[in-house]
């Protein structure tokens, strides 16, 4: 019997899987099914190229549709499924999958890939037109068809997709405000130091940043978005700020409906998997933003990433599950962000460091911060700097170190000070 | 359409019409040529459509800008003064007949 397998969630992870099946040698049916109006393709440059108008859909497909063909791939679009179910364990295993549109999915095997979905603002007026979030293409059509007349963006929330818009929208002379509940930016990704700086370099560039900015409600007029008001920013309370868009990035939640009907074990919705990326139920893999796996290169605890390395990575893991190859998900997770002309780079985890080294200067725009944990290298953030950037990736990859003490020194190139590994 | 072919680390050989303005990572990854990883969708963030431009076609092709030249300082494959990132050569009808030879690691 040749197996069916069945990947829920057309994503980068989900699109993945069924790539790394086949480059495995797998010969049975491969189906993904997702929600969206077309197949898989690039979120991140949503954020960037897309809304600066450099790129178009079609350079935003991950696969041409001759690929798909090729490979034997079944891409289903527009199906959203309501029900997944898979027989109790034992002989003839076999599930079924209900999208809403009453069409059913039978599957041997499953992988579900169903990605995060933007935390909603959970205040008066977040319903008003022109507050937008940016996660699908979908999201980022409404965002411009607002985007050219829109004199007045603010954004909640100072994150990577926050930040991004900003500065695309500066770059557009627009006026903006970007408005953070946190005492500094990003902070759920760099240090201080990098928050600080990059506060700093927003403003140089014209854009306003209030942080511990605590919103009071939207406000509306005929339906539409016309500002937003605050209480806590500056001396005045009640201060409002005009907005034609207000754009929230105020984090995702994880979508963990249906892993939650298969009974598959979830914490805050986040589908729990181990080393080989499967789930509480062995049967069923799942890959992508919406996993909590073990830390991916054997530290201490549970991650769940939402970046594009991540979702590939754990889905070759998965794929090669599936086709029963037993091989330990081990990756350095890496990060982009693109805020105008400041290019961020950060490879490794920097959670738990006790130590930083900071080289190059900020006052250039170009430096960066390595991160330390008992004198062992975690992670860095690269600003405008890709040799030391990938310095730190290649040795995190090789498992090997950059002693702190040599790295401080700015005119040494780091490549040069890696030891160990297998470099 | 303008052609581009591509060697593979494997030995596999691919001639692809690529899209005017489509860059030369872009238009194999969509294809699926083999060797170019590019997870970085074309960012110059990640070093991992490192390819090596056939000598006729360096001249015309370019060198790498500045970001470029510091991302190909740390690519796993050596680099070679014909290295180039396929995510920043735009396939127009000046590079038609453009031969790389993809680098035989990428991560």
């Amino acid at each position: 019997m040749d197996d069916r397998i069945l990947i829920i969630g057309a994503g980068q992870a989900g699109m993945q899987i069924a790539i790394s099946l086949r480059e495995e040698g797998f010969a049975g049916e491969v189906t993904i099914v997702g929600d969206e109006a077309c197949g898989p393709y690039q979120r991140p440059p949503l954020s960037k190229a897309y809304l600066a108008g450099i790129a178009d859909i079609q350079s935003l497909e991950l696969r041409a549709a001759r690929f798909y063909t090729d490979k034997a791939i079944d891409i289903v679009t527009g199906e959203t499924i309501v029900d997944v179910r898979f027989d109790a364990p034992g002989r003839g295993d076999t599930g079924m999958a209900t999208a809403a549109s009453g069409r059913i999915f039978e599957f041997d095997r499953l992988a579900i890939t169903p990605g995060s979905t933007p935390r909603r603002l959970p205040i008066e007026g977040g319903d008003l037109a022109g507050v937008l979030y940016l996660r699908s293409l979908a999201d980022a059509d409404a965002l411009k068809s607002r985007w050219t007349a829109a004199e007045n963006l603010v954004v909640i929330g100072g994150g990577f997709i926050g930040l991004e818009v900003a500065a695309a929208a500066r770059l557009a002379g627009k006026t903006v405000t970007v408005i953070e509940v946190a005492d500094r930016l990003m902070a759920r990704a760099v240090s201080p130091v990098t928050s600080e700086f990059y506060r700093g370099a927003h403003e140089r560039r014209g854009t306003r940043v209030l942080l511990e900015a605590e919103l009071v409600r939207l406000l509306g007029d005929a339906g539409e978005v016309t500002g937003v008001e605050l209480v806590g920013a500056g001396q005045s309370g009640g201060e409002i700020i005009p907005a034609d868009i207000v754009l929230v990035g105020i984090g995702v939640i994880a979508r963990g409906e249906l892993a939650e009907l298969l009974g598959l074990e979830t914490i805050n919705g986040a589908i729990v998997v181990n080393s080989y990326a499967e789930t509480s139920d062995p049967r069923i893999v799942a890959a992508g933003d919406a996993v909590l796996l073990p830390h991916p290169l054997g530290h201490y605890g549970q991650v769940r990433l939402e970046s594009v390395q991540n979702a590939v990575d754990q889905a070759k893991v998965a794929a090669r599950t599936l086709m029963g190859i037993r091989e330990v998900h081990r990756a350095v997770p890496w990060f982009w962000s693109d805020q105008g002309d400041l290019k961020l780079q950060i490879a490794g985890l920097s959670t738990g460091f006790d130590q930083i080294v900071e080289r190059g200067s900020q006052q250039s725009e170009k430096f960066s911060v390595l991160y330390y944990r008992d004198g062992r290298l975690l992670a860095i953030d690269a600003i405008n700097d890709p040799i030391d950037y990938m310095a730190v990736r290649r040795a995190l990859h090789a498992g090997a170190h950059i002693p702190a003490e040599l790295a401080a020194d700015s005119s040494i190139a780091l490549k040069t000070l890696i030891v160990g590994g297998e470099a | 359409m303008p052609e581009v072919t591509y060697f593979s680390p494997d030995g596999t050989q691919t001639t692809l019409n690529a899209r005017e303005g489509d860059s030369v990572m872009e238009t194999a990854v969509k294809n699926g040529v083999t060797g170019i990883v590019a997870e970085c969708g074309g960012a110059c963030a990640c070093a991992t459509c490192h390819v090596y431009v056939d000598e006729a076609f360096t001249a015309v092709v370019g060198e790498a800008g500045d970001l470029e030249d510091d991302m190909l300082d740390g690519t796993a494959a050596d680099r070679l003064p014909n290295s180039r990132l396929s995510c920043q050569i735009k396939m127009n009808s000046a590079l038609n007949g453009l031969t790389v030879h993809i680098a035989p690691k990428q991560i």
